[in-house]
């Protein structure tokens, strides 16, 4: 057991851990705090993956933005929004709560026999990959080619992206302002 | 050797919980970070096959167009959200049952 594995079953674990917490805490507050380990710990995950560039971006956008927003969103909901969750506390095993759980277990069985049935270390085309040597390597530079890969090949779901979220800024920043009296 | 079977497994967890999140919470903030969570395990499969791909690297190049899909997605339903709430003085969605007026 080398020290990548250790790495990954630690990381894993804080991963899971944060976001069972996340989903099982009666806290909001609490919740999005813990939702910053989870995305830490996948980071951490996407690094063990060979991928450096997506971690950071991960740490970088989600971590210090999307995060920030939903802080936001919540102080700016008001009190209201505290009690309403206070008040769940009372039926603390709901019937909803019971099925819900019981539909996300089913799932991660389906998913998990599936994982196994389709026997993904040993698919085609990953054997074919390693075969032509075009696997991520330890030392491969990948910031560069992505760099690259991103002006040539992706450069028409680049552009698209960036109209896309320059629409959705816009219009996120149309619908919360203050309607005016007509 | 991690093996891909692990990434997967990890990432079939993190979208059940996501799932069990987005079924079972009555709070829109919620119900949203359970969306976040299941948008990063389908990351967490194209990074990991992405692995196998060192020179057109659909994989890795995907899961940032994934977060920065997120990115909007947040960014518009919070908005939406906070309208909601200006009108409705909730945001349980359960209760949230007019089109207009």
């Amino acid at each position: 057991m080398n020290i990548a594995q250790i790495l990954f079953y630690l990381m894993s674990f804080i991963t899971l851990a944060s976001a069972v917490f996340v989903a099982a805490t009666k806290n909001l507050v609490r919740s999005v705090f813990m939702f910053f380990i989870t995305l830490f710990g996948l980071a951490g995950l996407y690094i063990l993956s060979l991928a450096d560039f997506v971690a950071i971006t991960q740490v970088v956008i989600y971590v210090g933005g999307i995060l920030v927003l939903i802080l936001f969103a919540f102080m700016l909901s008001g009190k209201e929004t505290l009690d309403a969750i206070q008040k769940q506390k009372n039926q603390f095993i709901s019937a909803n709560k019971i099925a819900s759980l019981i539909l996300a277990v089913l799932f991660f069985v389906v998913l998990v026999l599936m994982i196994f049935k389709v026997d993904v270390n040993n698919l085609e085309w990953i054997k074919v990959a390693i075969g032509q040597n075009s696997d991520i390597k330890l030392n491969s530079n990948m910031t560069d080619n992505i760099g690259i890969n991103l002006m040539t090949r992706y450069l028409l779901p680049f552009e698209a992206i960036s109209i896309l979220l320059m629409m959705a800024l816009v219009g996120a920043a149309h619908l919360s302002r203050k309607e005016q009296k007509s | 050797m991690i093996t891909m079977n692990d990434f997967l497994i990890v990432s079939a967890a993190l979208f059940c919980i996501g799932l069990f999140m987005l079924v079972s919470k009555r709070n829109a903030i919620q119900i949203l970070i359970g969306i976040e969570l299941m948008l990063n395990a389908a990351i967490l499969n194209l990074v990991a096959f992405g692995k196998y791909d060192r020179f057109v690297n659909g994989g890795q190049m995907f899961a940032l167009f994934a977060i920065v899909l997120a990115a909007a997605t947040t960014a518009v339903a919070l908005a939406i959200i906070l309208n909601v709430y200006r009108r409705y003085k909730t945001i349980d969605p359960a209760k949230v049952d007019k089109l207009r007026d």
